[in-house]
């Protein structure tokens, strides 16, 4: 598949405390330290900790930097920087289009070939789902648009190390 | 035991060892000031929250041990906000008590509600809102841990008033004992990795002009006596920050003073050429280095420091240690056993031929002249004791404080360094005489700061706090007017403050202190005299210094520490 040489983006997984405000301070540390967040995903793993996986901005800062400030706050307790090769990453999309009636069937070759979902459909109106790689999903993104993409959401990338 | 939040707050406070608060009441704090009454804690009653918190931070400092301070919800929460910022940037350890409305009214824009967590988010190193009061113990007791410990630095637990009030349910608790610490991402790392202090003596036996680079660090990690015993090992001369004056001696002949925008011809300039920096817990901050690009060119860097995220987030460290600075230069020590150092003789004549030429030096005053700030602060150095604490306001009187007082012992200068807090002084040096009453204290004000934080004065008066202020008035914003000089043609720009008003003597009489005022050379020995003399209430001695006078060297804003400006009647010299 086509994975980009140098990476725009750091992933970073980050187990926290679950613990009033923590996302506001995560998300505070980025703002006032001027680091970009690309997306992020965050919920709860268990009782005492939740895992958010943060996209961040090669660019807006050394990543070294981005974690040694993570870190310092005293409800993360871990940060495990992933890679292509090391992590399994995932996003889910949702999309509502609305299209011209004759390139329905197209459509859904497109979406079988991506190995995505169908969730409905009408004469004029496809809603459908992805869930892959983050770049899988700007992949069909892009191929969707030219046929009239109405609305859409993305959940953010979550990763976890891969199996050794 | 069975007790209200208000009560358990205090008994909390005593469990860590608390033996004064600076504070000041309000509705949503009511019921924990009900408590302070049974308490043997001392409470000190300020004039303004602000001035609490740099109470806290100036005690601290000077004692070692953590401050507290103690106000209101709303508008009080954001009067210490200032000193939160301040002991943040400048890594004091204190505990911040803020009273909150009542749970339930959170988020309803209650009466004096404000989001205290939220705003204090990023000026404190962690916080706390406290939803049930038999969170208290163990709660207080991670405060005093987190703001204590690796880094210090400000903590601040908010407490909504129904945990507090003895007349509501919501407050009752049973009081434990605070169990272990259950911090899984707070593990501050003391101890070096030894690899790396192996590295780093090895790079520092083969430099030929080494210069240690002593910042704040050293001070916390309570590491004076090794950073001595290290210098006089390894015959390195040592620059001592605006933060770390008073972490070596300045009599020490290895200790070279200041470096940084102000600092002394000869510390900027051995940075400047040193092959190898050691950074013993200091942090490049752009006041120190100047221009970055053109920072220390020549030199490979070791950096210790106990946050990580100082290593290499200015200068890249050729050898980063990670560690409390104390431990981390007794390590160092150890493993320097028997080594050889490559030869420093012609370093230290480079750096001698710099100090004969270009000493710290001012032009004596004009005969009928006025007085001279360097020649008042020389004057109160030498007529006071040798451990005098000393705690500066923020301008160009905070400099001349800085080079001309001569700091022999640790934790005795005191002053806002990292934010620059104009005001600072007057309070941080009642926290400090609260903590050290056997000490002389001199706040060394500017008349901007003085009327910043000068209603402090009334608390030192009536909670017999004896400090003593010499106030160096220029009658001017001189920092500021200087930069207007230098830099924008000397179009004066808000910076005169008006004088004669107001009267320092009357102010200071009204507010309780001896005051003395001083505009005769001949009369400045003779007027510290008394002031020193003076135990039972505050003095404020008020200087009329030259008003025109200018800061050197400095280094310009933005520009390379190479063209470090020196006083005008050395530059002639240079050109001869
Ligand atoms: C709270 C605050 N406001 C503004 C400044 C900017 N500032 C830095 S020094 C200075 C002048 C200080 O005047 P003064 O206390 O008279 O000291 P001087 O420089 O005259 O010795 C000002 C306005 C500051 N550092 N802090
Ligand atoms: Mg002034």
């Amino acid at each position: 598949m086509r994975r980009s040489q140098m990476p725009s983006t750091h992933t970073l997984a980050v187990l926290v405390e679950n613990k009033a405000g923590v996302l506001a301070r995560v998300a505070g540390l980025f703002a006032r330290r001027g680091f970009n967040i690309e997306s992020l995903a965050v919920a709860p793993t268990d009782e005492r900790f939740s895992r958010i996986t943060i996209v961040v901005d090669a660019q807006s800062a050394p990543i070294d930097q981005i974690k040694k400030q993570l870190d310092k706050l005293i409800n993360v307790v871990d940060i495990v920087e992933l890679s292509t090769e090391s992590a399994a990453l995932r996003e889910m999309v949702l999309v509502r289009m609305k299209v011209d009636p004759g390139k329905v069937p197209e459509i859904e070759e497109l979406v079988e070939g991506f190995s995505g979902t169908i969730i409905n459909a009408t004469e004029d109106h496809l809603m459908l789902s992805l869930s892959s790689h983050p770049e899988d999903l700007d992949d069909l993104l892009s191929q969707l648009r030219p046929f009239g993409i109405e609305e859409l959401q993305r959940t953010g990338a979550i990763a976890i190390p891969r199996i050794e | 035991m069975q007790m209200d939040g208000g009560q358990a707050l205090l008994k909390a406070l005593e469990f860590e060892g608390v033996e004064m608060v600076f504070g000041y009441p309000g509705g949503a704090i009511l019921p924990v000031y009900d408590s302070v009454l049974e308490s043997g804690i001392r409470h000190v009653l300020v004039r303004h929250e602000q001035g609490a918190g740099h109470m806290a931070s100036g005690y601290a400092h000077a004692t070692g041990k953590p401050g507290v301070v103690m106000v209101t919800s709303g508008p009080a929460a954001t009067n210490i906000v200032t000193p939160l910022a301040d002991a943040y940037l400048d890594s004091v350890p204190i505990v911040a008590i803020t009273g909150q409305v009542p749970y339930g009214l959170i988020g309803t824009d209650a009466f004096q509600e404000t989001d205290t967590t939220g705003i204090t988010m990023a000026v404190t190193k962690h916080n706390y809102l406290v939803s049930d009061p038999n969170d208290i113990p163990h709660i207080v007791h991670e405060a005093f841990h987190i703001a204590t410990h690796g880094r210090p630095g400000p903590v601040l637990i908010d407490l909504p008033k129904n945990i507090t009030d003895a007349a509501n349910p919501d407050s009752l608790m049973t009081w434990k004992d605070p169990g272990p610490l259950d911090l899984p991402g707070f593990q501050p790392v003391l101890d070096a990795d030894p690899a790396d202090v192996t590295a780093a003596v090895k790079l520092w036996t083969e430099a030929s002009r080494p210069v240690i680079y002593a910042g704040g660090g050293i001070l916390k990690a309570r590491g004076a006596a090794e950073l001595t015993a290290l210098a006089e090992r390894t015959n390195t001369p040592v620059v001592t920050t605006l933060m770390a004056r008073g972490a070596m001696p300045d009599s020490h002949e290895l200790n070279l003073g200041m470096p940084g925008m102000h600092g002394n011809y000869t510390a900027v300039m051995a940075m400047q050429e040193a092959d190898l920096l050691i950074a013993l817990g200091s942090r490049f901050d752009d006041r120190v280095t100047g221009r970055l690009d053109s920072f220390a060119p020549d030199a490979k860097v070791i950096h210790v420091d106990i946050d990580p995220a100082e290593l290499g987030k200015i200068r890249m460290p050729d050898v980063a240690i990670r560690g409390d600075a104390k431990r981390v230069m007794a390590a160092m020590l150890a493993e320097f056993g028997s080594a050889t150092l490559a030869d420093h003789g012609g370093w230290r004549s480079t750096l001698s031929g710099w100090q004969e030429n270009y000493p710290l030096a001012y032009e004596s005053a004009e005969p009928g002249g006025k007085l001279k700030p360097q020649m008042v602060l020389e004057r109160l150095r030498d007529a006071s004791p040798k451990d005098t604490i000393v705690a500066s306001g923020v301008g160009q009187h905070q400099m001349w404080a800085s080079q001309y007082w001569q700091f022999d012992h640790a934790y005795t200068w005191l002053n806002s360094g990292g934010l620059g807090t104009m005001g600072y002084s007057i309070p941080a040096a009642i926290g400090a005489k609260a903590g050290m009453p056997d000490r002389t204290v001199w706040a060394i004000d500017g008349d901007g700061c003085f009327q910043m934080t000068c209603q402090e004065l009334i608390t030192a008066a009536v909670e017999k706090i004896p400090i003593k202020v010499a106030l160096l008035n220029n009658s001017y914003l001189g920092m500021v007017r200087q930069w207007q000089e230098m830099f924008y043609e000397n179009r004066y720009s808000e910076v005169d403050l008006g004088g004669p008003v107001p009267d320092y003597i009357k102010l200071s009489e009204a507010m309780g202190c001896v005051a003395i005022r001083v505009e005769d050379p001949d009369e400045v020995e003779a007027a510290i005299e008394r002031a020193n003399a003076i135990n039972d209430r505050p003095v404020v001695v008020e200087f009329v210094t030259e008003p025109e006078e200018n800061v050197y060297p400095m280094v310009p804003g933005g520009k390379s520490n190479s063209e470090v400006v020196v006083p005008p009647f050395q530059q002639k010299e240079r050109n001869q």
